[in-house]
């Protein structure tokens, strides 16, 4: 610890080449990209709180690219590549840990649409296998495969690159190196407006910390970003809702690998410390207190404790809520706004974690060279109008 | 140093009630009424705890839920992998061991206590039996409010008059609107309660806190309160003449308590009088007093703000909630007075800020030098206030060390965000009755018996079980799958429909509001007419199929696929109440009252007509997609002429308690032609062969009606409807978009294989498609599928590719009817 020195707090400077709005994992990496990647140092990234505090400290941390559509199977395994790589990049232990990612499926019509993603992955490069109960119960010998269960395991895809990382350390080491190339980090700076030039071009932000010039404003807000997006009276198809996770006290190992049940609502790793950490469903209603309701926590654990009989004597220890931007299809919006001088990366709902990297990658690119990278061309806003929808949440199967 | 019982005191516990128990292999004594905790000191067991990361020797530190040293597993009479010592109430047969600070889950079956759920609605809710929380129970009960007083302790004196008090109970979190969840826990139960309250007053107290020295994690160092409390209620005395640190009055009070008054003996460093020393004693008994922490967990995770006080040299409650209330000590009420000191410098490697987590004032400093500066930051590099017991000694420590190491004033920062549950829970307790079957509500047909009985294979579709397939004796799925579609093609089969959603749709506007439901005419449905539908969402994508039948003219019924049922109306009474309040509709779910048997195949009119009925089945008099209503085996009925199969059909809607009569009367009636139960695979293989789709498996939220070449069934007036706009969208009118083609191969496809036209071996490979349905077709007696594809209605005759591991599939495209595509067999 004591031989590691993090990022210099700055003092924002009056005029920048690009501020980004959010010092989250998504601003952060994108800092970075535009300084490593592009040679743009002149960047200031405005956090209005403390840095990563909002959905980078709060996701459950998985990660996995093993998406069904192409377009989104490019940029998650694109991050996945990169997360591969991102200990030598940022000569940080970010403790990436592909440890395997199950994705349980309980019905006909969930063990149909995973097979689908599983045939998809693999014509996309996407590793993805299909594994039956049996072979689940072999892999991860904790859960439970009883055909009595109320809604059984019929079987799993498995993402054997996928896993974990440390949330904390992702941000903070973007944000040391980023720091290091040039970029200013000033946090406790909320934006309250924006800078208008001529013909309504965004020139920067007015901050808690006074005006901030930028000829480019990136946004990274996750959440608050269609709030943001409203001070320039831009309404973007954005969602806010709350969604919770939970830890449970500190256990000795018993679980390598991350099991993901969508039917039954259970997300869960076990951390190195010791704790179950689990993703709750998501509150069905909007809002940006970043707590949600008790009600989900019993559905998830009263499935968790069917699910993996040992979790019976497991205690809840904290819980607490993040919150995800939905976008109509399910995926994420990156590019430009429509608005000179401004660009958009939101909507990435429960994805943003493992995006990190890819995501700060292609946004950089398209920042700084003002063109779609080709990873996120097909995420524009422009798709709600043309209709060219990338509908990840609609491959879910519905039952019939 | 040595702890000993007294003879005499301690009035939380009951002396004629000796209790037996173990601890660390070893039997001791105690008494009822005692703690864990309170019982190893009475035994002389002042340490045999270890800290989780360092493995330095610990012991019991406090008298509370705030212990971070000594924690235990129980494992007799219940089972409980690790909690504080401090929190386990004392029964005879308890046998318990330490555990530093991680816990071990059992894979055997262990004790557990009945975890239960109970909700209760009450005006005033007050949580923290000391004397301000009795006293706003008092006053709120002397208003007339219901009242509920809950108590972590096991130990609280009754209740007050006309207030329901509830002892050993916590609670965890408070949510919007006064809604509070708590955890009664006894020796017997864990129950959780749901409370909804009106008003709640928090009246939690306030906790002792530690100071970070060299060397404070050892044994014998213990909060003054602590040493208090067990003199006091459970007559424990820790040391005859205990050394004493403190900022402030009270713990020279305690310190005295526990001496019984004695002469005062034993070194004292009094941080008011003298702000300097270095005679810290190392060993021996040593009482801690750094002054006191309101409680303020729970107003805190509920948005509640927190000031710096200073002369309290703590946090007390700022703005909150208009419901809630602080009151007492949580509220900084009786506070003493306290030097503003968090740690002694000197060797900052063993002065223990976070024992639990085994973090010490040097790690702070290392993370500050690093160059983090939020609390925040330095929680997460040192994990403090993230053990078990989530920081309560080392939460308002850790900010004011940090406020005072980068000399920001010491009301700078405050501890870092508090979240439920303020103790931790059994994951069972709060799953509570909702284990097994009560998982999910399981809803059965009425008719579900007979398939029981019957060995039906069944699949869960939604929260329903349907039959699967009937196997005989011998046969395997495939088999009695072939059998049952072929006795359709050939006879009739029955089907068990009655899971399909029903919707009643009233009102004068009820023909407009389906209109703009659904992409076709419902308003030109005549009374006694059915007409298929499609819904699609805002995106112009389908979204349910099911039909319309006309009752009257302002009533209509509606079906909905099996899983979407809740869906659809939720979506019905989401525009009715948000966008359109001017329109006059009521819908109803008919789900359950109404059950549903299809019976199909070209012998359906003469079982029909042989179990009697007063309806007039020919053609001409009851034709395709009309129904009538009318006796059928002597059961009032409606009966609807619709196919989901292709052939002769009719759905036979009756009372649900009458459905097992019914259906027992048809396989009565329609023995001597061999009608034959199927279950839904079957039932998909004979849609497929048909063409029909199923909303969910051909479709996939991305599928407009002419993808599905189903154009005919979207109206090209000028009316609207959901879905309209975005039918016209670029994207939606591509000419390459993909279409539902049905595909001939020699091999079996696999559901939700890829489709391409060159096979290049290599990753990515373009795609132009996938599998959505595939069967063995029983009626051709060749595999067949459906698919959807790039141009798929201009590739019939084409062949195209599935790429699967270690084969490759080559498919013929054709038209997506693979069965009678003249539609001659509908009319029997």
């Amino acid at each position: 610890m004591c031989a590691v020195r993090y990022w210099r707090a700055a003092e924002p400077k009056t005029t920048y080449e690009v501020v980004i709005v959010g010092g989250g994992g998504h601003g952060l990496a994108t800092a970075y990209s535009l300084a490593k990647r592009h040679g743009i140092t002149d960047v200031c990234v405005v956090e209005k709180g403390w840095l990563a505090g909002g959905n980078m400290a709060r996701n459950t941390t998985i990660i996995r690219s093993n998406y069904l559509w192409e377009e989104s199977a490019a940029i998650y395994e694109h991050s996945l590549k990169l997360w591969e790589g991102l200990e030598e990049e940022l000569g940080v232990d970010v403790e990436f840990s592909p440890r395997g990612v199950l994705n349980l499926a309980h019905d006909l019509g969930e063990v149909r649409s995973s097979m689908r993603r599983v045939h998809a992955n693999r014509l996309n490069g996407v590793d993805a296998e299909w594994l039956t109960p049996e072979d689940v119960a072999a892999f991860c010998p904790l859960i439970n495969i009883s055909p009595s269960l109320r809604y059984p395991v019929l079987g799993a895809t498995l993402q054997r690159r996928g896993g974990t990382a440390r949330h904390d350390k992702v941000a903070w080491a973007y944000a040391t190196r980023a720091s290091e190339l040039g970029v200013d980090i000033v946090e406790h700076a909320e934006v309250t407006g924006f800078l208008r030039g001529p013909g309504g071009r965004v020139e920067g932000v007015s901050t808690s910390r006074g005006e901030i010039r930028g000829a480019k404003v990136a946004l990274a807000a996750a959440g608050h970003t269609s709030e943001l997006a409203a001070m320039v009276g831009l309404r973007l198809p954005l969602q806010s809702h709350p969604l919770q996770a939970l830890v449970s006290a500190l256990y000795e190992p018993i679980l390598d690998c991350v099991v993901m049940s969508n039917k039954v609502h259970v997300y869960v790793s076990q951390a190195d410390k010791g704790e179950l950490v689990m993703g709750a469903g998501i509150d069905a209603y909007n809002g940006y207190a970043q707590r949600g309701s008790f009600h989900v926590i019993e559905e998830q654990l009263a499935a968790a404790v069917e699910l993996f009989a040992i979790f019976a004597h497991a205690k809840l220890l904290r819980t607490w809520g993040g919150i995800v931007d939905v976008c109509p299809d399910a995926s994420p919006i990156v590019g430009w706004s429509g608005i000179d001088g401004l660009f958009l990366n939101c909507g990435w709902g429960t994805g943003g974690f493992k995006a990190t990297p890819a995501a700060g990658w292609a946004y950089a690119e398209t920042i700084a060279t003002g063109e779609p990278s080709e990873l996120v061309r097909p995420f524009s806003l422009e798709r709600f109008t043309t209709g060219a929808l990338i509908d990840e949440h609609g491959a879910a199967a519905v039952a019939h | 140093m040595t702890a000993r019982r007294l003879p005499d005191g301690g009035s939380w516990i009951d002396r004629s009630r000796p209790l037996t128990f173990r601890f660390d292999g070893e039997e001791y004594e105690g008494f009822e009424g005692d703690t864990l905790a309170s019982a190893l000191l009475a035994n002389d067991v002042t340490g045999g705890f270890r800290s989780p990361i360092l493995g330095r020797p610990r012991g019991i530190m406090t008298a509370g839920p705030e212990e971070p040293n000594a924690f235990v597993e129980v494992s007799q009479p219940w089972f409980d992998p690790i909690v504080a010592a401090t929190m386990v109430e004392l029964v005879d047969g308890l046998v318990a061991e330490p555990r530093a600070g991680v816990g071990r889950l059992p894979s055997t079956r262990v004790p557990s206590r009945r975890a239960e759920h109970r909700h209760i609605s009450v005006e005033t809710l007050v949580v923290g039996g000391g004397l301000s929380g009795r006293t706003a129970a008092s006053a709120a009960a002397s208003r007339g409010d219901r009242v509920v007083l809950v108590d972590e302790r096991h130990r609280m004196n009754d209740a007050p008059d006309d207030v329901i008090g509830l002892p050993r109970t916590t609670a965890l979190g408070i949510y919007d609107d006064g809604y509070v969840i708590a955890l009664e826990s006894t020796p017997e139960l864990e129950r959780l309660w749901h409370v909804r309250a009106d008003h709640v007053v928090l009246a939690t107290g306030a906790t002792e806190r530690p100071i970070a020295f060299a060397g404070n994690d050892r044994p014998g160092v213990m909060l003054s309160t602590a040493a208090a409390v067990y003199r006091r209620h459970f007559g424990v005395k820790v040391d005859e003449a205990p050394a004493l640190i403190t900022t402030n009055d009270v713990g020279l009070v305690a310190r005295a308590m526990v001496m019984d008054g004695g002469p005062e003996e034993g070194p004292v460093i009094n941080f008011q009088i003298d702000p300097i020393s270095d005679e810290l004693p190392t060993d021996g008994s040593l009482l801690v007093s750094g002054g006191f922490n309101p409680n303020l967990t729970l107003w805190r995770a509920i948005g509640g703000t927190v000031e710096y006080h200073r002369r309290f040299a703590c946090f007390v409650p700022g703005k909150g909630p208009p419901w809630l209330k602080v009151a007492g000590m949580a509220n900084g009420e009786h506070i003493p007075d306290c030097a503003p000191v968090w740690y002694v410098d000197g060797e900052r490697t063993t002065a223990f800020v976070d024992l639990q987590r085994d973090q010490t004032v040097a790690d702070i400093a290392d993370a500050l030098d690093a160059g983090l500066t939020s609390v925040e930051h330095v929680k997460r590099a040192t994990y403090i206030g993230t053990a078990i017991d989530q920081g309560r000694t080392s939460g308002v420590l850790t900010a004011a060390i940090v406020n005072q190491m980068l000399g920001t004033g010491p009301d700078a920062q405050g501890p870092t965000s508090a979240r439920p549950p303020a103790v931790p829970v059994p994951y069972t307790t709060i799953a509570g009755p909702d284990r097994g079957d009560l998982l999910d509500p399981i809803r059965r047909t009425r008719i579900h018996p007979w398939h029981e009985e019957h060995s039906a294979v069944f699949e869960d579709v939604g929260q329903w079980k349907r039959p699967r397939y009937f196997p005989r004796t011998g046969e395997d799925m495939d088999a009695a799958v072939a059998r049952e579609c072929l006795a359709v093609r050939s006879a009739a089969g029955v089907l068990d429909a009655s899971t399909l959603g029903k919707i009643e749709v009233i009102g004068p506007d009820a023909a407009a509001f389906l209109d703009r439901m659904y992409t076709n005419r419902m308003s030109t449905l005549a009374v006694g007419s059915i007409r298929y539908g499609f819904m699609l969402g805002l995106d112009g994508m389908v979204a349910d199929d099911g039909v319309a039948m006309r009752l009257a003219d302002d009533r209509f019924f509606v079906t909905t696929t099996t899983g979407n049922a809740a869906m659809v109306l939720d979506r019905f009474e989401e525009w009715l109440q948000t966008e359109w309040p001017e329109l006059h509709v009521y819908c109803t779910s008919v789900t359950e009252q109404w059950a549903d048997v299809a019976i199909a195949g070209p012998k359906a009119r003469d079982v029909l007509g042989a179990l009697g009925t007063d309806l007039d089945l020919s053609p001409g008099a009851f034709p395709f997609m009309t129904f009538r209503d009318g006796a059928v085996a002597g059961i009032a009925a409606r009966v609807a002429r619709v196919s989901f199969t292709g052939e002769l059909s009719y759905e036979i809607l009756v009372d649900g308690r009458r459905a097992l009569e019914l259906w027992e009367a048809l396989l009565r009636a329609g023995n001597a032609i061999g009608i034959t139960p199927y279950g839904t695979e079957a039932m998909h293989a004979l849609r497929a062969e048909k063409g029909f789709v199923i909303v969910g498996q051909d479709t996939d939220g991305t599928v407009t009606p002419d993808d599905l070449g189903m154009g005919w069934i979207v109206r090209k007036d000028d009316s609207d409807f959901i879905g309209r706009r975005s039918l016209r969208r670029a994207d939606t009118s591509r000419s390459d978009r993909k279409q539902l083609v049905g595909l001939l191969s020699d091999h079996l496809l696999p559901e939700g294989a890829q489709l391409v036209e060159e096979d290049t071996g290599r990753t990515p490979m373009a795609t132009i498609g996938h599998v959505t349905s595939s069967y063995r077709s029983p009626s051709l007696d060749r595999p067949i599928a459906l698919a959807m594809v790039a141009r798929g209605r201009q590739r019939h005759g084409q062949t195209i590719l599935a790429p699967l591991p270690g084969s490759t599939i080559a498919a013929d495209v054709v038209s997506p009817v693979f069965y009678d595509p003249e539609g001659a067999r509908h009319d029997g």
